[in-house]
Order: structure tokens, then C-alpha cells, then sequence
């Protein structure tokens, strides 16, 4: 008389760690990139460049550092982001470096060879990336300073304005004799913080109180306030910077984050209403402006010596077709000045390693992504949630305004490629960018501390038969 | 350098980062498996034949008590129709009340079978009074049966949502 027809039981597998996963990936990160630049320089010279061992142990020694400090001090870590960003970071420094094979530009007016400098503050990053895995402990703890951040955030974008425009753009501070540095950078870390402090406590007030019209829901005039403002300082930036990819990121992600703190589609249509407006309003006069929107419409346009650069970088996407022309064997040299090695690395890559190529960079990229995303879905406070999302999102935006420019998808805007470009500010921000997301993760992944014992376990548990 | 090594080498290079594209995904695929379920308790018993025989005498009971339900309506709507485990190592199990009896305890043909250092070979009941009612009995365990803070001396109807504690193992009935 004892039947159990419906007997399941559901648990949870105890959550493993990965760490040996994170490391096996890592050194696959790092013999892929040994590996592209022992390709160069047999391309380039015909023989083993004489550095590659030197490259391999570096990149080595960063990787296998900073897999021990997540072995140590963040073990439930995500096994994939620090793989990921190692193995585009010794990409980018294999570009770079490719590119400094060229005489012409790689001339001293230009600032010379760049790898070695990348590597250099490739090697910073890593140390920021450490300090912050080791210093801090919770990320909640970033939450105490939502309005200093908003106050830090706000100096970082504003203070460009009163150094000299570089490129037509002002985002950049010179220290005379030290060198320069982009605050916009570290600017869209610090303004995550506040976004995701600021959200959590007023999602509320954003979501719950608004009339349904037409399937949307219309949000008070007066909780219009903060999209109005981030609105207007993003324009500011636009018009005072004239940098449209700061402007952009900065207001993507307000708008992001905003969707994801309320549910709301409604703040994504006012979103790209409000930057849509903006954006052409700005247009009408502002001539930097139009001439980067005159330079997307019409690639071929006779300035620039011809073409634009525009038009020289799809050059090089077309003329690497689907399997590329081979590291080491493209001309996107031709594209000139500092330009290949910062904006344009994307379209290197594109003709050196072919559609298929770019394909598994912006896939490398998309995962990155996809695990903050991942990040936050798992993670079980708010502030957690919304800052994974808001970090990931403007990774991912920064992502979206470079290989959009330089395919020529939207006017092209002066923002890094996040680890395969040359700029020591974007490698170093984004060395933190990745560390706080582990930080998350690993807060996410860790199990469950086991429930206190029961105060009257005792009598059950006398005699063990 | 030859030109087919460069070949060699551009399709090589190309191989190794979808590879890794490729091992990273597989990487991720593992999150998808969160959690685990498995199937207990009838495997353990006898084959096929010894089940079919225990799901057609389940089925009378069944009957009678939603025959008696009729009868007794205002005791009916609060009647448990599955036992819970709520801690111990088999947290999550879920068995389904269909009027048989339930015996726990670490020997193998117990209907439960406790994985549980403090629990005895034959260590308790669980089954429905005539009026439908459940009631545990405790089967002269070593460490008793406890339901809530009380030990368990005669059988005892269990209330809906009530702790039977049995060493490390804790059990509710639910609706």
C-alpha cells in the first residue's frame, strides 16, 4: 500500500567555481595572440620577430597575475570576462604593433612607434584591475557615494572644455610634460554609479506614477525632470566638446538604465525622441558636427586628399573580403596619421583578418557583453542589477558608436575601440570597467551561506545508530 | 616566407579565434543547467510490475476519500495533498498524499528513504485516518519523531503546515 508516482526532487548543483575553466581559457587567450603576432612578423620580415618571447611572458605574467588575484579574492568570479578582455587586449597590442611596422606612419610627428606605450598602460589597467578585485570588497559599498559620483562624473565631462581641441574634439586633458588623458573615459564608470544609486532609490516614483495613452505610459511632467537634464548636459557636451560619442554613451545609458529600473518601453521612445531632436538640432549649427555627418552621407566626396577616411576604411573592409588579406599583408596604412591605430583598428582587423575576422571580435565583444548582462540577471540586490546593466550597457554602446562609425553605419565619432584600440585612458577604464563586473559576478555566483542550524536540532540529533 | 605558410597561418589564425568564440559559448551553455531533478522513490522499489500494481490499489483509496469528501466538506477544504521535505538532504522532495501510507526511514523499502545519520532503519509513518485526517506515528525510533517541539508517543494527527522533525530531516504537509 505505498505508492509515489509524483517524487521529484529539485536542488541546486553547489555552484563550482570555474576557476580551472578561466585559466584553461586563458591560456588559450594568450597563445592566440602569440600566435597572431609570430603570423606579423613572418608576414612582415619573413622571420620570428625577435620579441616574441619577450610578448609571450608578458602577456603571460599579466594573465596568469591577475587569474591568481580572482583565484584569491574573488573566487565564484564569471570564468569568461577576464579570458575575453585578455585575449582583446593582446589583440590590440598585436595590431598596434602591426601598424608601427609601417614607416609612414609611424613617423616622430606622429608620436613613433605605439606598442610599447600600449603595453605600458595595458600593464596599468591590469594593476587598476587588481587593486579594485582586492580593495573592493562589496560593490555595495559603492552605492555610499551615488551623489559623489554624480558631482565626480560631472567635473570628468566638463573639464575638457578648457584644454585645446585635439582632432576637432575636445574630450581630452593635458598635463604639459605628462601627457594627456580622456576623463570621458572613467567618466561613463563613475555616472554608472550614480545612474544605478539615483535609479534604485527613485524607480518608483518613475514607474508607478504615469497616465496609459496609446499603450505607452506617459510619465508626469514633473518626473521628466532628470531624462530633461541628463538630456541637456549631453547636448552641452555636443555642442561645448563637440564629441558626439561621449554625448551619445552618456545619454544611451541613461536611457538604458532607466528602462531597466522602470519596465517601461515609454522611456525609450522619449529617449530616442529627445536625442533624435537633439542630434539634428545640433547639426543645423555646429560644423564639426555637420562635417562628420557630411563625411558619413558622402564617403567619396573630394576632400581629405580624395577620399575621406570614411571611405578608405569600408577600402579596407572590401578589399579583405571574407577571409582577409592576412595579418600583416593589408594596407590600411593608407588610411594615415595616428587614425588606424585608434578609431580605424576595426577596419585593420576587417582587411587583415576578413569578414570572418570581425565577426569573432564583435562576437568576443557581444559575449563580454552578454555576461554583464548575465551579471545583473544573477545578481540579487538592485544597486548590483543596475550597475552590471549600466556598465554593460555602456561597454556596449561604446562598442556600438566605434564599429558603427567605422562601418560607416552612423557618422563616425572619436571613441576607442574598449581593449583593441590605442589610448591608455580607454585600456585603464576598462580594465576597471571589467573588474567591477567580476566583483558583481562573483557576489552573484556565490552560494547561498547554508542556513543556521536549528535551535532545537539538538534533540533530533542524539544518538547516531 | 612562403606563400602557403602565410595561407596556412591567415586560415589558421582565423580557425583558432572562432575556436575560441566556439569554447566560450560551450562555456556559457553551462549555466543553463542551474538545477537538478531527479526521479525518486518508485525505482527504488521493485520493477515495473511491482508499480503498476501500487498505482491500481492507490486508486480505490483515492476515490473513497473524495467519495468522503462530499460527506465531510468543512474538513475536506483543508485537507494536505502533498508532503514537503524542508531540510535535511532530501530538501525539495515532493510526495503526492493520494491516501497511501508513508513510511520513513533509512531502510531501503521505505517510501521515503531518509539519507540521514540520525534517523532509524524503520523510523516513522505518515498515514490517513478513517475521516482522511493524517496521522504520524513514530516506530519506536532511537532519536524520535518530533512534531514541532513535542515527541511523538502516540500517533498524532498532523496539522497543515506542522514540522515533522526526524534527525537532520524536516517535513510539512501542504495543500
Amino acid at each position: 500500500m505505498s505508492s509515489t508516482t509524483t517524487t521529484t526532487t529539485v536542488g541546486t548543483i553547489g555552484a563550482p567555481s570555474r576557476r580551472n575553466t578561466e585559466l584553461a581559457m586563458l591560456v588559450f587567450a594568450v597563445l592566440i595572440a602569440v600566435f597572431a603576432y609570430i603570423n606579423v612578423g613572418l608576414a612582415k620580415e619573413g622571420s620570428v620577430p625577435a620579441g616574441v618571447l619577450g610578448y609571450a611572458l608578458g602577456l603571460g605574467l599579466l594573465a596568469g597575475i591577475t587569474h591568481l588575484v580572482v583565484r584569491k579574492w574573488a573566487p565564484y568570479a564569471d570564468p569568461l570576462m577576464l579570458p575575453i578582455a585578455t585575449l582583446l587586449n593582446g589583440l590590440g597590442l598585436v595590431f598596434i604593433w602591426r601598424l608601427d611596422q609601417e614607416p609612414q606612419i609611424t613617423t616622430k610627428q606622429l608620436g613613433g612607434a605605439m606598442a610599447p606605450g600600449q603595453l605600458m598602460w595595458s600593464t596599468l589597467g591590469v594593476a587598476l584591475f587588481l587593486g579594485v578585485l582586492i580593495f573592493l570588497k562589496d560593490h555595495r559599498v559603492l552605492q555610499r557615494y551615488t551623489y559623489i559620483s554624480m558631482v565626480v562624473a560631472l567635473v570628468l565631462l566638463i573639464a575638457p572644455i578648457f584644454f585645446p581641441a585635439k582632432f576637432g574634439a575636445r574630450i581630452w586633458i593635458t598635463i604639459p610634460g605628462v601627457g594627456s588623458l580622456q576623463p570621458g573615459e572613467f567618466a561613463k564608470i563613475v555616472i554608472a554609479i550614480f545612474f544605478a544609486g539615483y535609479l534604485m532609490v527613485k524607480r518608483d516614483a518613475l514607474a508607478l506614477a504615469s497616465r496609459r495613452f496609446m499603450g505607452l505610459y506617459l510619465p508626469r511632467g514633473r518626473d521628466l525632470g532628470p531624462i530633461l537634464v541628463i538630456w541637456a548636459l549631453s547636448l552641452m557636451i555636443l555642442v561645448f566638446e563637440t564629441d558626439l560619442g561621449t554625448s551619445l554613451l552618456f545619454f544611451g545609458l541613461f536611457v538604458i538604465m532607466l528602462y531597466v529600473a522602470t519596465e517601461r518601453t515609454s522611456w525609450i521612445v522619449f529617449g530616442l525622441l529627445l536625442s533624435a531632436g537633439g542630434a539634428v538640432a545640433v547639426a543645423t549649427f555646429e560644423s564639426h558636427v555637420q562635417e562628420r555627418v557630411q563625411n558619413w552621407l558622402n564617403p567619396l566626396q573630394l576632400i581629405n586628399g580624395g577620399v575621406t577616411e570614411t571611405a578608405q576604411a569600408m577600402y579596407s573592409f572590401g578589399s579583405g573580403g571574407i577571409l582577409g588579406s592576412g595579418l600583416g599583408q593589408g594596407y590600411s596604412r593608407l588610411i594615415g596619421g595616428i587614425a588606424p591605430k585608434s578609431d580605424y583598428i576595426l577596419a585593420t582587423v576587417g582587411e587583415e583578418a576578413g569578414l570572418a575576422g570581425v565577426m569573432a571580435v564583435l562576437l568576443l565583444y557581444g559575449l563580454l557583453i552578454e555576461r554583464g548582462i548575465r551579471t545583473a540577471l544573477a545578481a540579487r540586490d538592485p544597486f548590483g542589477k543596475l550597475l552590471a546593466i549600466g556598465l554593460s550597457g555602456a561597454f556596449a554602446l561604446q562598442v556600438f558608436v566605434v564599429a558603427g562609425g567605422v562601418t560607416g553605419l552612423i557618422p563616425l565619432t572619436g571613441m576607442t575601440m574598449p581593449f583593441l584600440a590605442q589610448g591608455g585612458s580607454s585600456v585603464i577604464a576598462n580594465w576597471a570597467l571589467v573588474a567591477i563586473l567580476l566583483r558583481i559576478s562573483d557576489t552573484a555566483r556565490r552560494p547561498a551561506p547554508a542556513p543556521a542550524p536549528s535551535t532545537d536540532a539538538e534533540m533530533t540529533q542524539v544518538v547516531r545508530p | 616566407m612562403s606563400e602557403l605558410t602565410l595561407t596556412v597561418m591567415r586560415l589558421g589564425f582565423l580557425a583558432v579565434l572562432w575556436l575560441f568564440v566556439i569554447v566560450a559559448v560551450q562555456v556559457i551553455r553551462s549555466d543553463l543547467f542551474g538545477t537538478r531533478v531527479t526521479q525518486r522513490g518508485a525505482a527504488r522499489r521493485g520493477g515495473q510490475e511491482a508499480r503498476s500494481q501500487q498505482r491500481q490499489q492507490a486508486a480505490p483509496p483515492q476515490q473513497r476519500r473524495q467519495e468522503g469528501g462530499r460527506g465531510n466538506n468543512r474538513q475536506r477544504r483543508g485537507a494536505p495533498t502533498k508532503l514537503v521535505v524542508s531540510e535535511g538532504t532530501l530538501t525539495g522532495t515532493t510526495v503526492a498524499l493520494q491516501g497511501q501510507t508513508i513510511s520513513l526511514g533509512r531502510a531501503h523499502d521505505s517510501t521515503i528513504v531518509l539519507d540521514d545519520d540520525y534517523a532509524s532503519s524503520r523510523h516513522a509513518r505518515i498515514y490517513p485516518d478513517r475521516d482522511g485526517q493524517w496521522i504520524v506515528e513514530d516506530l519506536g525510533s532511537t532519536n524520535g519523531t518530533y512534531l514541532d517541539r513535542t515527541r511523538l508517543t502516540t500517533p498524532t494527527p498532523i496539522p497543515l503546515g506542522a514540522p515533522i522533525r526526524i534527525g537532520k530531516t524536516v517535513i510539512e504537509l501542504r495543500k
